[in-house]
């Protein structure tokens, strides 16, 4: 999923402190599982938001909505008819989030309310760690399902560099060498033949590095 | 034990600590509450394994909350004891009652105040 992180909240009273009615907008998917853009978030923003503002001798309004998604057209259309009521939009949904409603939503100022970061998974309660880049030609077959990509700090492709040390990437020794994991998997299913095989020069231009990128699935336009 | 506690204090009993939200201490300073002490059993007797540790962090963040927007995170307190500790609970009570007292009232409770006294100045100001 994707995981981000909440924003300070300094930073988002600094701009939202001259609205007068705001919307906080969270989203039941990814940021729900993160903690950091769900419905309680919604909840624990707002009040934190209102508090602030009674504080300051201000009247302010606070809605609160959360959506199942804020990436898809359906789940955005539900707010059409309150949308109106308020003068900007805190968005605590990943980036796609903030963005898709600002384009369905074009004269309505929409802001994040958290930093989004990766696509990772929940290890343990509390942690979140990168899995994914989504570089667009997946080798996980041929790397015992541990990703170099993504988890080697250099990206390479066949094997540990001189940094590895006892199993630790030469980052920072929290940090995993990827490839020794990838090594002691390949060990342990019995497949280190694939190891051996070198892995032919990756066609990035799939990745980001390559541009903004686009899914055209013919098979599911109407 | 037919103890007393301060008359400040009012009790919103929970089946488990780990049942209070941090939405719930934010929703309380928001209706005007000066204080928020959550208490729970001591920690490692949790009835339920681990509501107790739930109930602490919860604090610590509605504690960084209200610091970070002025209302003051030195009003919301875990506190640990056991069940049939009377007198302990007597002086936690007694604690909060002087920590709040000290710390002075909501301030959010003082802003309305000074809110609606500018309205009903403004209001006979000019009347419509």
């Amino acid at each position: 999923m994707i995981v981000a992180d909440k924003k300070p909240i300094e930073e988002i009273i600094d701009t939202v402190k001259d609205f007068r009615n705001i919307l906080i907008l969270g989203c039941n998917e990814c940021v729900t599982v993160c903690e950091a853009g769900g419905k309680k978030e919604v909840g624990l923003l707002a009040s934190a938001l209102r508090m602030y503002f009674l504080q300051q001798g201000h009247e302010v309004n606070i809605g609160e909505r959360t959506l199942e998604r804020q990436c898809d057209h359906e789940y955005l259309e539900e707010i059409r008819d309150s949308i109106d009521h308020y003068d900007a939009v805190v968005s605590i949904a990943c980036g796609v989030g903030v963005q898709f409603t600002a384009e369905k939503y074009h004269s309505k100022p929409v802001y994040p309310g958290v930093n989004t970061l990766f696509m990772g998974a929940n290890e343990a309660r509390g942690v979140w760690t990168e899995r994914c880049q989504g570089c667009g030609q997946c080798i996980l077959a041929v790397t015992g399902s541990i990703c170099p990509v993504s988890r080697c700090a250099k990206r390479i492709l066949n094997g540990p560099c001189g940094g590895s040390t006892e199993g630790k990437c030469e980052i920072n020794k929290d940090v995993d060498c990827a490839w020794q994991l990838i090594i002691d998997r390949l060990k342990a299913l019995g497949r280190l033949e694939e190891y051996e095989a070198i892995c032919p020069l990756k066609d990035w231009s799939s990745d980001r590095a390559g541009g903004p990128r686009k899914v055209v699935r013919e098979d599911l336009k109407l | 034990m037919r103890l007393s506690y301060p008359t400040t204090i009012k009790i919103i009993r929970v089946p488990c600590t780990g049942k209070v939200d941090t939405l719930h201490i934010m929703r309380a300073f928001e209706k005007g509450a000066d204080g928020v002490y959550v208490v729970g059993c001591r920690e490692g007797d949790c009835h339920y394994n681990s509501g107790n540790f739930r109930a602490k962090k919860r604090v610590e963040q509605a504690k960084e909350l209200l610091d970070a927007i002025g209302i003051g995170g030195n009003r919301v307190r875990m506190c640990n004891l056991s069940s049939s500790d009377g007198p302990l609970f007597v002086k936690y009570a007694e604690e909060m009652h002087e920590r709040i007292c000290a710390a002075g009232p909501n301030p959010i409770k003082l802003a309305v105040k000074n809110r609606s006294t500018a309205e009903a100045g403004s209001k006979l100001a000019a009347p419509s």
